[in-house]
């Protein structure tokens, strides 16, 4: 596991695995998945607010193939919120789901068309390693999570992102 | 997501409701003439044919574009194009595409150009995301009518299905899609370095399919480690792509039209001008289900198979004895001598024992993904995994009351 700082190591071991290999297709046994997704979810995020680390709000449709919510960073004492949105891909869990951040699209290279974020060279050797047992969960952890790290103090410094509150004050003075 | 507002688009355009004739004469109006020399000389039997057939191409991109555009000009019968994503300045450095249609989504811009160059080609172009649970429906859909537009009720309506993507994950749907439909495929990739590229043939049931084994790759000679990736995703060369297209469409060409030697697998490595091959069986512990449904048709298929190979040595054989017995003309005067122009059935250099998914990799190639691992049970204990029990609608209340907080 190199690339990764020591704490999201260890909070991505504390993160319950999952067993049932099944996609988007699958009928009953993505049923049986999707509640897996839920139970590793929700102990990750009870693990975050315990740590006072809440860093994301998630919640999908009924048939789980469409995710969206919010995440979140704090840089400087202020806290940068952006909107999260990703499918299941059909092929799930062979192909870890492409994160997406719309409103950070065209702002940093380490981003895909369409607002979808770039991980880490180390990132899907580790899912590919680990399939099925890594879900949702995993994904927030390993991926959105070290890229929010890495990518918004780079995005503040050069100006690309202003915090809300400074917006305003713009505005007002404008 | 860019070019949004098409997204649910399928533009068929059906260019010219008559296709010219496909002449062989040679005057310079004819833009079939040098075409249709192949089959004066030899090369092909029936270059004709080439109007019979269906590609579709999967990413309208550096590889896709150059591949669309050479299909174009060889006369195919139908091209489908997929991409979502539309044409920017930053795609200036690669072929195709011109600096006027930035902002057109890949499709539209592809097919302007496309029907321009031959109105005799039928182009159907689907401005859309393959991967989502909707987005392959709809690519399913599109596979599976024919060239009428009539749909084949699952059963695939095209020839060749040609995956120019930029992404392991469209792959592995290019992948899924073929498997389901049972339908021949070609892979194509180039290294985010830009300096190396491959092709692949997949068969399903008879070569090994996308997810039998990691994705193999070609070495650059460069040490990834030394890779500087600060502020890129990737980088990329009009000259490696246009190679890649070039090998993809002589493949595809050679495979429809019957001739040469299809290749199963062929690298490229710029930097030291190699050109790695190799074959790849299927993996019978393969993790997708239909390509082990494909795999045990195939099985089922060997008798047959069996029987055509060993009718088909005794043809030869027959051809080979009747050509012995002709003789050679009993006068020759001026000593004339004809070389034997017999050429090797092979010309490649073959691999000696063709390696299994997970066996030996030539020199020069290499796995891109490591496979998954299996868990030390001993080490990882039963806790480490979630409950199977619980109720979905309770797990869900559960996960709004943690947003709640």
């Amino acid at each position: 596991m190199d690339g990764w700082d020591a704490s999201t190591k260890s909070t991505v071991t504390k993160i319950p695995l999952l067993t049932t290999r099944a996609g988007p297709r699958d009928g009953a046994e993505w049923t049986k998945r999707l509640k897996e997704e839920y139970q590793a979810l929700i102990k990750y995020m009870e693990m975050n607010k315990a740590n006072d680390n809440d860093w994301f709000r998630i919640s999908s449709g009924p048939d789980g193939t469409k995710w969206k919510g919010k995440c979140w960073y704090v840089h400087n004492l202020l806290k940068y919120e952006f909107d999260l949105q990703f499918d299941i891909p059909v092929t799930y869990p062979a192909t870890a789901p492409e994160i997406e951040l719309p409103e950070l699209d065209g702002k940093t290279a380490k981003m895909y068309r369409g607002g979808k974020i770039c991980l880490t060279i180390h990132f899907k050797p580790l899912w590919a390693k680990n399939c099925p047992r890594f879900g949702v969960a995993h994904a927030l952890c390993l991926g959105l999570a070290p890229w929010l790290a890495a990518e918004v103090p780079h995005l503040v410094d050069t100006g690309m992102i202003v915090h809300k509150d400074n917006v305003t004050a713009t505005k007002a003075d404008a | 997501m860019a070019g949004g507002e098409h997204l649910e688009k399928d533009d068929v355009k059906v260019a010219g409701k008559e296709k010219r004739v496909m002449s062989s004469e040679v005057v310079d109006s004819n833009p079939y003439s040098r075409l249709m020399a192949l089959k004066r000389m030899g090369i092909v039997d029936n270059y004709e044919r080439i109007r019979d057939f269906s590609v579709a191409i999967v990413g309208v991109g550096g590889v896709g574009s150059v591949a669309a555009e050479m299909l174009t000009r060889c006369g195919i019968g139908r091209l489908l194009l997929y991409d979502y994503d539309t044409v920017e300045l930053a795609n200036m450095n690669r072929l195709f595409f011109q600096p006027h249609q930035a902002g057109m989504t890949k499709t539209d811009a592809a097919v302007q150009t496309l029907s321009g160059i031959n109105p005799d080609v039928i182009l159907e172009s689907y401005t859309q995301n393959i991967t989502t649970v909707e987005g392959f429906d709809k690519f399913m859909g599109s596979l599976t009518r024919n060239i009428k537009g009539e749909s084949l009720n699952g059963k695939s309506g095209v020839d060749l299905v040609l995956s120019c993507v930029d992404n392991y994950e469209a792959r592995m749907v290019v992948n899924q899609a073929c498997n389901e439909l049972g339908q021949t495929w070609m892979e194509s990739g180039v290294s985010e370095d830009a300096v190396s590229g491959h092709i692949q043939l997949l068969i399903p049931g008879e070569t090994a399919c996308f997810a039998c084994a990691p994705p193999l790759v070609v070495a650059s000679g460069i040490d990834e480690k030394t890779l500087k990736r600060e502020g890129v995703c990737a980088a990329s060369l009009p000259t490696t792509m246009g190679i890649v297209a070039g090998l993809l469409v002589q493949n595809t060409l050679k495979y429809l039209l019957g001739f040469g030697v299809v290749s199963k697998y062929l690298g490229y490595s710029a930097l030291k001008d190699f050109f790695p091959t190799m074959e790849m069986k299927p993996n019978p512990q393969c993790t997708n289900n239909s390509c082990l449904q494909r795999q045990r048709e195939y099985e089922a298929t060997k008798p047959a198979r069996d029987a055509a190979a060993k009718a088909e040595a005794k043809r030869l054989a027959a051809e080979e004895a009747e050509a012995a017995s002709v003789s050679l003309h009993e006068e020759n005067e001026w000593n004339i001598c004809l070389l034997d122009d017999e050429e090797p059935k092979d010309v490649r250099e073959r691999i000696p024992d063709i390696p299994s998914s997970s066996g030996n990799l030539p020199q020069g190639l290499f796995r891109e993904l490591p496979d998954s691992e299996v868990l030390d049970k001993s080490v990882i204990s039963s806790e480490s995994f979630v409950d199977p029990e619980g109720d979905l609608e309770d797990l869900q209340r559960q996960l709004e009351a943690l947003n709640a907080l």
